[in-house]
């Protein structure tokens, strides 16, 4: 209870930050814009291509935009040496993890449900055939996102080259986790139903979540603390 | 000591290469449908396995780090991630020329080959972390972590030619369920999976060896440095 408290507390800590300033958020949205834009005139796709880009498109975006979000995590803490305080807190890693890695989730479901429509309009989509499995794959696979990106964002934040090793160190990692959501994204969009095989994705995107949660949960006091 | 166990390894391991090229060069037969171009599997299966049982070594040797926090488990760590990256590069180049041949093209976007540049890619991060990071033990901590993070990422590549349907053939040899391969066909693979072991266990000796020395270095200049 106490650690859910914990937790809790970190999450409103960032989100309050992040609203007073809207630092990161504002950064985030107005990148994935440019990049949607962008790829609609690097592209200039058909209807029927669009159809087949669509979820490598949004979560090409949605993996872009949110390295910007995560960045901003821990590297935010840095200044007036914050980070430091909130280590020695006795709150334990795993609840500053926790609480962070919450808070950048709702920051880029955020972006993510600003980006959908704007999406909808300039490729001239309807994304809404099957609005309830899209937001399942939405959460799964942002979830994958925020946990290696937060873990990742603590990881560098001491570096010199910290806004360069983060993606570099993040997308490889996320593979597994965009791959299936690109694919299960791509079939929703275009009111398909779901075979045996995009299952499988689900499966992935599922074990994914748990197996790097875990992870992370583990060793973040390692890499805060040391 | 050392050095002369070295020696020996890498003598066992050139003997029984050439062991192994003399087989496969002359006494192993073409295969019905590839041709003389599948005798590629002989160093591409082992060099494959080699470089998994390195990025299995890194992983425990990132943990044992971890819970030990003794720098020399770090140098086992570099050293072995290394040696994955060397003979995972062998696995990338012979399939690509070997797929250059049987399929047509060089590369293709299937779960195997993907996962396996990934976990590549994932591993030559791994050292520009470490490059990244001045201080020792910051280093070692968090480029164990980093290993420990990648690690899923080969357990994934080894399976995908069982979980999902591949243009990479699915498994051969008889010690995971493949079909097999003609009696005294299948046995070469594992000769020279021996061999590899032994180089590889060369080069990561080697390579261990100047990680302990270089950090001698280090902490003398560190001294030197504070002296002045």
């Amino acid at each position: 209870m106490k650690f859910l408290r914990q937790v809790v507390a970190v999450f409103l800590k960032d989100l309050r930050a992040e609203i007073r300033n809207k630092e990161a958020i504002n950064a985030s949205l107005a990148f994935a814009v440019v990049i949607l834009l962008l790829f609609s005139f690097a592209f200039d796709p058909t209807a029927e291509q669009t159809r087949e880009i669509s979820g490598g498109l949004l979560w090409l975006v949605f993996a872009f935009a949110g390295a910007l979000i995560l960045n901003r995590s821990f590297a935010r803490e840095l200044t007036n040496d914050c980070l430091d305080a909130l280590v020695a807190s006795p709150v334990p890693g795993a609840a500053l993890f926790l609480g962070k890695a919450l808070a950048n989730y709702l920051l880029l479901l955020a972006v993510e449900a600003i980006c959908l429509p704007v999406f909808g309009i300039f490729y001239n989509m309807r994304w809404t055939a099957q609005v309830g499995l899209l937001t399942a794959i939405l959460l799964l696979g942002t979830w994958g996102i925020t946990v290696i990106g937060t873990m990742f964002s603590a990881l560098t934040v001491n570096l010199r080259l910290r806004e360069l090793m983060l993606p570099m160190l993040c997308y490889p990692i996320m593979i597994p986790c965009l791959l299936p959501a690109i694919q299960l994204s791509t079939v929703v969009i275009a009111g398909q139903p779901l075979g045996p095989e995009m299952q499988q994705g689900f499966r992935l995107l599922v074990g994914f979540d748990v197996i790097f949660t875990a992870l992370a949960l583990v060793l973040v006091d390692t890499v805060l603390v040391g | 000591m050392r050095d002369k166990i070295m020696m020996a390894l890498a003598g066992l391991a050139a003997l029984i290469i050439v062991w192994v090229l003399h087989t496969i060069l002359w006494q192993v037969p073409d295969e019905k449908n590839q041709g003389a171009i599948f005798r590629i599997i002989y160093f591409h299966v082992p060099s494959a396995m080699t470089a998994a049982a390195c990025a299995l070594a890194a992983f425990v040797a990132s943990v044992l780090y971890l819970v030990k926090r003794n720098l020399s488990y770090d140098a086992i760590a570099v050293a072995v991630t290394e040696g994955a990256l060397l003979f995972g590069a062998v696995v990338l180049v012979t399939g690509m020329i070997w797929a250059r041949i049987i399929w047509g093209i060089w590369w293709t976007w299937d779960a195997r080959l993907t996962s396996m540049l990934v976990s590549w890619l994932m591993y030559a991060g791994y050292l520009m972390l470490r490059r990244a990071v001045e201080e020792p033990t910051e280093r070692a901590r968090n480029s164990a972590v980093l290993s420990i993070f990648i690690f899923p990422g080969v357990y994934i590549t080894w399976k995908s030619i069982e979980w999902w349907r591949t243009q990479h053939p699915g498994p051969v040899l008889s010690i995971r369920q493949g079909g097999g391969m003609a009696p005294g066909m299948e046995s070469p693979i594992y000769v020279n999976l021996l061999a590899l072991l032994c180089l590889a266990a060369v080069l990561v000796m080697l390579r261990y060896n100047q990680e302990l020395r270089r950090r001698e270095l280090d902490s003398l200049r560190r001294t030197a440095h504070a002296m002045i």
